[in-house]
């Protein structure tokens, strides 16, 4: 997909003008967030099951190569095939060939990010293969012609009637000719539509929440089952998923499940959990003839061994942006790219580089409550911090935030210049009137004082100046 | 695609994760710790609710299972052909089933069933109503555990609107780990059913406004038959 994540400030201003997602956005504060509270509290075990989920995943990428083959070695001993991709061009050439091989005109796709971030369909559309999203939301933006605006409630972003306009213009060719408004018949037309589809469908491509290298099993985590008649109904599975998705064994997949299902949507567990272990036996009545896995990289193995490693823990549970109250302002689509919210803030500069998405590590107040909230305690805020160093590093953070930081370092470091600059600074402020007790216009503050007024300074001069004339104590080292 | 390409770009993934890493291939004791932990996986931190005595697990999966929109009955295996004719027209739903070829299934007496027509094998897209077994059922969240089979077509679990499900107490266990023991134990360590589908209620979707719908692709209605033993 299209970045437009160098746009990042042009899109939020959007973001917060637009009712519908404001609207949309409103219900977040008590959907998933409140329900995961719920989810969090029923368990006792949960704090002591996030801490075995990060151990888990930071041991298999300790030992990534290790475990990346031996799961090679089981898909291949049941039947199926591994294939190597090194950058998105080659998983989508992969892709491409098996889906011409198998003679598909189309495919039935269970929703994968990965594929998001591969821009598989744009490929797949170019070969004159069609690509069928088939989760309910990626359906809903498919036919809408829009990216995904969270990683897990793609189509978030939108309202009810929304959806139903959406459906009303698309299906009505098809004989549905009446507007729906109410959920539960837009998800029935929704069904019957797509319930077609799989039937036809050549080739069913999912992703995976989950590689086990024990077994040689992909393993997919999904509430409507869309997935489950993706990789049964079809003669060819092929399953897309990332190096870092590798576990060692079911008992780590147990654990990470545990913290998965209700970290994501406060669910005790999700509908369906899936195990994919090559293709149809001798003697099975269905399931696909042919089992693909494309493993891709696409810069991860690059991570290893960094400051930035922690990130290749997610496993995509869309926590953090449910709490993230930046995403909860200007949601998905502002951050220009697959990846929203603090997790979206992290990868995204790693994934598709710093020059384009260099400003999203930026939209954070660094509250904490994305890091307080993951299943596999990633410190995104810390994470963000390394970024932001980068950016100053690399001369990419704009000439007055970079000249106005010179400044202020330089003032901080000579702390007696440091007061006689923020007192006068004070004396000034005064000047300009302090009756009200704010400011509606200030010189050089603008960006400020044109959404918002100015705080006045207290009446009595710095917090330096109050602590000393009320004998404050001098702590030393 | 030719196979030296990917062994090319199999290559370049590995030395690539092993320069990071700043090691070459995994030696030593890192080596036998993930072989010893592929061998004899440790199990994480237990869960209180996954290790309760039998009778109380029992009770615990059928709790779980209504709470996530599945219905249960407790029937003895006398009752089971009965209990799915009896369900069927509580919910006007046709007498017609597409039940899964397993032996299991087959040893209930049908025969007294005269309105009920059942079909043996996989779904299909007209199929209103299937019956499976099931390979084990979860207390911990009231999950069903389907091995995919001769005797168990996954379709029969993803197409129908109805899925009826005769699961027996004896089956029932605590948490995944138990499930992942009995895997091993009826498939062997090298081996596993092309699918292992766990659910959990109906299918459902949350898709529209975070509210969450029941039916979005795979069966709108579970009725669970638990079997006393």
């Amino acid at each position: 997909m299209q970045s437009t994540a160098h746009d990042f400030k042009e899109n939020v201003g959007t973001a917060l003008s637009d009712p519908n997602l404001q609207d949309s956005l409103a219900k977040l504060k008590v959907g998933f967030s409140e329900r995961r509270r719920q989810a969090a509290e029923r368990l006792p075990e949960f704090e002591v099951l996030r801490d075995r989920a990060r151990d888990i995943k930071n041991h298999a990428l300790a030992n990534l190569d290790f475990y990346l083959e031996e799961f090679e070695r089981k898909v291949t001993a049941l039947g199926g095939h591994v294939h190597w991709a090194p950058t998105a061009a080659d998983a989508r050439r992969i892709i491409g060939d098996l889906c011409k091989s198998a003679g598909a005109r189309t495919v039935a796709k269970s929703k994968s990010m990965v594929a998001e971030e591969i821009a598989l369909n744009e490929h797949l559309e170019q070969l004159g293969i069609a690509p069928i999203e088939t989760d309910l939301g990626e359906y809903i933006i498919q036919l809408r012609h829009e990216p995904p605006s969270h990683i897990i409630a793609p189509a978030v972003h939108l309202t009810k009637d929304q959806v139903a306009d959406t459906f009303h213009e698309h299906h009505a060719p098809l004989g549905f000719t009446r507007r729906l408004t109410e959920r539960n018949d837009l998800v029935a037309e929704a069904r019957y539509v797509l319930r077609q589809k799989f039937l036809e469908a050549d080739v069913g491509l999912t992703g995976a929440n989950f590689l086990v290298a024990e077994t040689g099993s992909s393993m997919l985590v999904t509430n409507e089952g869309n997935a489950d008649l993706s990789n049964t109904l079809p003669k060819m599975h092929i399953v897309l998923a990332s190096i870092e998705k590798v576990i060692p064994t079911l008992e780590d997949a147990a654990v990470l499940l545990r913290v998965l299902a209700r970290s994501a949507t406060g669910q005790e567990s999700s509908a369906y959990t899936t195990l994919n272990t090559g293709p149809k036996r001798s003697g099975d009545l269905d399931g696909p003839s042919q089992y693909h896995v494309v493993l891709l990289d696409n810069g991860r193995s690059a991570v290893l061994g960094t400051e930035m490693q922690d990130m290749l823990r997610c496993i995509r549970c869309g926590a953090c942006m449910n709490h993230c109250p930046v995403y909860g302002a200007i949601g998905g689509h502002a951050y220009g790219w697959v990846y929203p919210g603090p997790i979206g803030a992290v990868l995204t500069p790693q994934l598709i580089g710093m020059e384009e998405a260099g400003d999203l590590p930026n939209a954070s107040t660094f509250c904490g409550r994305c890091e307080s909230v993951c299943p596999v305690r990633i410190p995104l805020p810390g994470l963000m911090r390394h970024w932001r160093e980068r950016e100053f590093e690399r001369h990419l953070t704009p000439r007055p935030v970079r000249q106005g930081l010179a400044l202020w370092s330089f003032l901080v470091r000579r702390p007696k210049l440091y007061r006689r600059v923020t007192q006068l600074a004070n004396r000034l402020l005064a000047m300009f009137g302090r009756a009200e007790g704010r400011y509606h216009t200030l010189p050089l503050a603008g960006g400020w004082t044109r959404f918002r007024d100015f705080p006045a300074p207290p009446a009595g001069g710095t917090f330096h100046a109050q602590w000393a004339r009320h004998g404050g104590a001098r702590i030393r080292p | 695609m030719s196979e030296t390409a990917n062994g090319g770009a199999r290559t370049q993934i590995l030395n690539g994760i092993r320069h990071s890493l700043r090691r070459g291939a995994l030696q030593g004791a890192a080596r036998q710790a993930a072989e010893q932990r592929l061998a004899t996986p440790p199990r994480g931190p237990a869960v209180a609710r996954a290790q309760l005595p039998q009778p109380e697990k029992v009770a615990l999966f059928c709790q779980w299972a209504e709470a996530n929109n599945a219905t249960v009955a407790r029937v003895t295996a006398a009752e089971v052909p009965a209990e799915v004719a009896a369900y069927l027209t509580r919910n006007n739903l046709p007498a017609t089933a597409v039940m899964a070829p397993a032996a299991q299934l087959d040893g209930y007496d049908w025969s007294g069933q005269k309105m009920l027509a059942l079909r043996r094998g996989r779904a299909e897209g007209t199929d209103q109503v299937s019956i499976t077994g099931a390979f084990a059922g979860i207390a911990e969240t009231g999950t069903l555990v389907m091995a995919s089979g001769p005797d168990h077509p996954v379709s029969l679990n993803l197409l129908p609107d109805t899925h009826i499900v005769v699961l027996r107490e004896g089956d029932i266990v605590g948490g995944y780990e138990d499930v992942w023991e009995r895997l091993r134990a009826r498939y062997g360590k090298n081996g596993m059913p092309r699918t292992v589908n766990t659910i959990t209620g109906p299918s459902r979707t949350g898709d529209i406004e975070q509210a969450m719908e029941l039916g979005a692709h795979g069966p709108r209605r579970m009725h669970i038959l638990v079997v006393r033993d």
